[in-house]
């Protein structure tokens, strides 16, 4: 489908043929080069979907871009995380270990089963993030793990858990350091790993030493004594094991407390072991046709991505290669400095509904350019505000595709996705890449169909073809336990880890050239009762959002009947005493409000949280109405986003406050206040 | 009288209403009526623990999905539970498989 500029926001849509759709990008976007040059045009990806493997190549490979991009503020989700493994272990995402690399699985005769798993800020039932089944934890549970939840919210697995650490939102690196220091002034740690494997552990313990948990309970509110015997749990029961979650991408001090859990899980030797957290090198089947296509520009545009040198752990060789960086990336539309952006290509994200933080913001910056081209299974708010070319996608079992978990990073298998059903005149991702590819950047674009594609990038490793796994359906790939000591986890084949020690780093070696501390330390998130007490006298609860809702994906399947008709409104969600307290009863509409903005949803009146907080849902639009501007289906409603500040980063480049900010809350009449 | 009976291990039910799905779609039954409904007490706390269980609940749609049976597949909603924790077994082997489940366990036979 395509519109006139001019009628953005209007359900003006004039349906075309491909080779329509195809010509007229192929004009606009060859008229942006020309005129402004290829760093004129970006692209924006959404997250947890096949398109993400093909992001970075729509940039660098079809427009001829050194811009790619998130609309997610501290680019804070899966990057931070994967930040801590590259640094701190030299390797991909750190996993817990779920057998899930052998093919006989929890039988397999080198695996053990976890005797605990410390889940932080992660609710994988319902989140199953980055390829990881979140009802692997039953199975495990089933087979005798025991469970130790860090989270603000009482989730189902905390009722389950021996030890339930209920901590306020984003104070999760004070709670780290917290488990360390018992860890290590209890002398509960495995001196064989920490001697040979690991650096700089002295310099942590004095670190771990200034937060003893009596200065923790202070800060985190988690029992002082929950906080001893859940470190003691964890440390004297190996193997244990870490499943850590997007809660702790989601706050400025994310990479600090994520890089003291790690630290946690290594000085207790659950590294690499069975039963603890898996590492690979960070290498995938798409790898030579990922981030590595932006090898194919030339040099003057190498040097054009966006990002700050002061960004360290986000610049230059970061784990999302040159991804340029979301909040610079608003700044510079709205600037136009260094240059004007012009033109820009949608990947399977809804900025206006999830990932973007002050949404309004994001419209207004977003509608000053030239052309947008979005491609989707269905309408959404940000295409309805923004696209001029808008694509229908196909639905998973309507194409040939392959599917990998942790993207590369920590991937179990590759499998085959194998067209079921051909309805319609829709084009998968990759289709419209091929065929974009052709017409802008020709020599790139060899291949006819996703097969060949497929196949030869398979061929770069193995010697089978995507028919072959077709057929197979998944490729396993094998797993070597202990690789540091086989000389398996280093490119020149050295014992040790892949970092400048060559050991694990409890003091990092890396961070101080980008100017941040070498030990992980805890900050305070930017409003809360110890940074911003004059705030918290308006505005007196903590806002934690995001937590997921099983029927829906971050802003997807509102419109799918049997998945509203489970959930039918967002839901914000309140302790009993905290409801009593404003006059608030169950299912009413509430509003939250902060000096951000506002919202509005239905109250959840339970004790899933602490009295002194409330969890709003995000995501949420209404695909039931009006679709125009200013409505666009109700975007600017009940988002949590609107109350989220940008460009509130960590020092590093990673990490915003999505999940720890503040608000008040009254009771209106309805969705529409 | 039914010559299977439905097992639910509640101590491992998720409330993920895959179930529900499943079975909406297995029997093609329409938004404002359910084959099977899942039901939720909790979070809250007795005798200073937390207790919050879900239990599916199947409705006068529920023939234990007779024709799969009988096909030698799982019931459709068995077969798509995330948790593994639904189990149709022979109604004579009731109490025993329910022995084997341990504790929050309950059966259907509807």
């Amino acid at each position: 489908m395509i519109r006139d500029r001019k009628d953005r926001g209007k359900n003006a849509w004039k349906q075309v043929t491909w080779e329509e759709a195809l010509d007229l990008i192929e004009e606009k976007v060859n008229y942006i080069k020309e005129n402004y040059g290829a760093e004129a045009c970006f692209t924006i990806q959404g997250t947890g979907r096949e398109v993400i493997l093909y992001a970075p190549a729509y940039a660098s490979a079809v427009l001829g871009t050194p811009i790619f991009t998130t609309a997610l503020s501290g680019d804070s989700c899966y990057g931070p995380r994967c930040a801590v493994g590259d640094y701190q272990f030299g390797a991909g995402y750190p996993e817990l270990d779920y057998a899930a690399f052998f093919p006989d699985r929890y039988d397999n005769p080198q695996y053990e089963v976890p005797k605990y798993i410390l889940i932080w800020g992660k609710n994988p039932i319902y989140s199953s993030g980055d390829g990881f089944f979140g009802h692997a934890i039953i199975d495990l549970m089933k087979r005798g793990s025991k469970l130790i939840v860090v989270d603000p919210r009482v989730i189902w697995l905390a009722t389950r858990a021996d030890y339930h650490l209920q901590l306020r939102p984003s104070t999760d690196a004070a709670v780290a350091l917290g488990l360390l220091n018992v860890v290590i002034s209890e002398d509960l740690y495995d001196h064989d790993f920490v001697e040979n494997w690991c650096f700089g552990f002295k310099d942590l313990a004095k670190r771990a030493a200034e937060y003893p948990p009596e200065r923790v309970e202070e800060i985190s509110w988690v029992p002082k004594e929950t906080l001893i015997a859940a470190a003691r749990a964890f440390a004297t029961n190996a193997p244990s094991s870490v499943a850590w979650g997007l809660a702790l991408d989601m706050q400025a001090n994310g990479i600090q407390a994520g890089y003291a859990i790690m630290s946690l899980a290594a000085i207790c030797g659950y590294i690499d072991v069975p039963g603890g957290i898996t590492l690979t090198m960070p290498a995938s089947f798409m790898g030579k046709w990922r981030y590595d296509t932006f090898g194919f520009l030339p040099d003057e545009l190498k040097g054009k991505y966006i990002d700050d040198p002061s960004y360290g752990a986000h610049n230059a060789g970061s784990p999302q290669g040159h991804q340029s960086h979301p909040d610079l990336i608003v700044e510079m539309l709205e600037t136009e400095k260094p240059w004007k952006l012009r033109m820009l290509w949608i990947l399977g994200a809804n900025f206006l509904s999830a990932q973007g933080a002050m949404p309004r913001r994001f419209y207004e910056a977003y509608s000053k350019l030239d052309f947008v081209v979005t491609q989707d299974v269905f309408m959404n708010p940000t295409a309805m505000a923004l696209a001029d070319v808008m694509l229908p996608l196909t639905m998973v079992g309507e194409h040939e595709g392959i599917a990998l978990p942790h993207f590369g990073r920590n991937t179990h298998l590759l499998g085959a996705i194998n067209k079921a059903v051909d309805e319609g005149d829709c084009k998968s991702d990759v289709e419209i890449m091929i065929l974009a590819g052709k017409r802008l950047n020709p020599d790139l674009w060899p291949w006819d169909t996703p097969a060949e594609f497929f196949t030869s990038q398979i061929q770069t490793k193995y010697d089978w073809t995507f028919e072959d796994l077709q057929n197979d359906v998944i490729y396993q790939q094998e797993y070597v336990y202990k690789k540091y000591e086989k000389g398996l986890m280093r490119p020149d084949g050295k014992l040790g880890f892949n970092t400048p020690t060559g050991k694990v780093e409890l003091k990092s070696t890396i961070y101080p050239g980008w100017g941040e501390d070498a030990l992980p330390y805890f900050e305070e998130p930017l409003y809360g009762p110890n940074s911003s007490p004059m705030v918290m006298e308006e505005f007196p609860l903590i806002l934690t959002t995001g937590g997921r809702n099983i029927t829906f994906f971050h802003s997807e399947h509102r419109q799918i009947p049997s998945m509203r008709e489970i959930n039918p409104w967002p839901k914000v969600t309140i302790h009993p005493k905290t409801a009593a307290k404003y006059g608030i009863q169950n299912g009413d509409w509430v509003c939250i409000e902060n000096p951000m903005g506002s919202f509005i949803q239905k109250a959840k009146v339970a004790k899933e949280v602490d009295p002194r907080v409330v969890h709003a849902e995000h995501g949420w639009w209404f695909p039931e109405q009006d679709a125009e501007v200013p409505n666009l289906f109700g975007a600017f409603k009940s988002n949590p986003n609107l109350c989220v500040p940008q460009k509130k980063i960590g020092k590093l480049g990673y990490g915003a406050p999505y999940k720890g900010i503040v608000c008040k809350i009254y009771k209106v009449d309805g969705l529409d206040g | 009288m039914s010559e299977y009976g439905m097992i639910i291990d509640y101590k491992y039910c998720t409330g993920c209403h895959t179930c529900e799905v499943a079975c909406r779609k297995e029997k093609d039954i329409p938004l404002d009526e359910w084959g099977i409904k899942l039901f939720e007490v909790g979070p809250d706390e007795l005798k200073g623990k937390w207790y919050w269980n879900f239990i599916p609940l199947p409705s006068d749609y529920c023939d234990l999905c007779h024709d799969r049976i009988k096909a030698g597949k799982k019931a459709s909603c068995e077969f798509h539970c995330l948790a593994n924790c639904i189990e149709i077994v022979r109604i004579e082997e009731l109490s025993a498989k329910m022995i084997e489940y341990g504790n929050s366990v309950t059966c259907f036979i509807p």
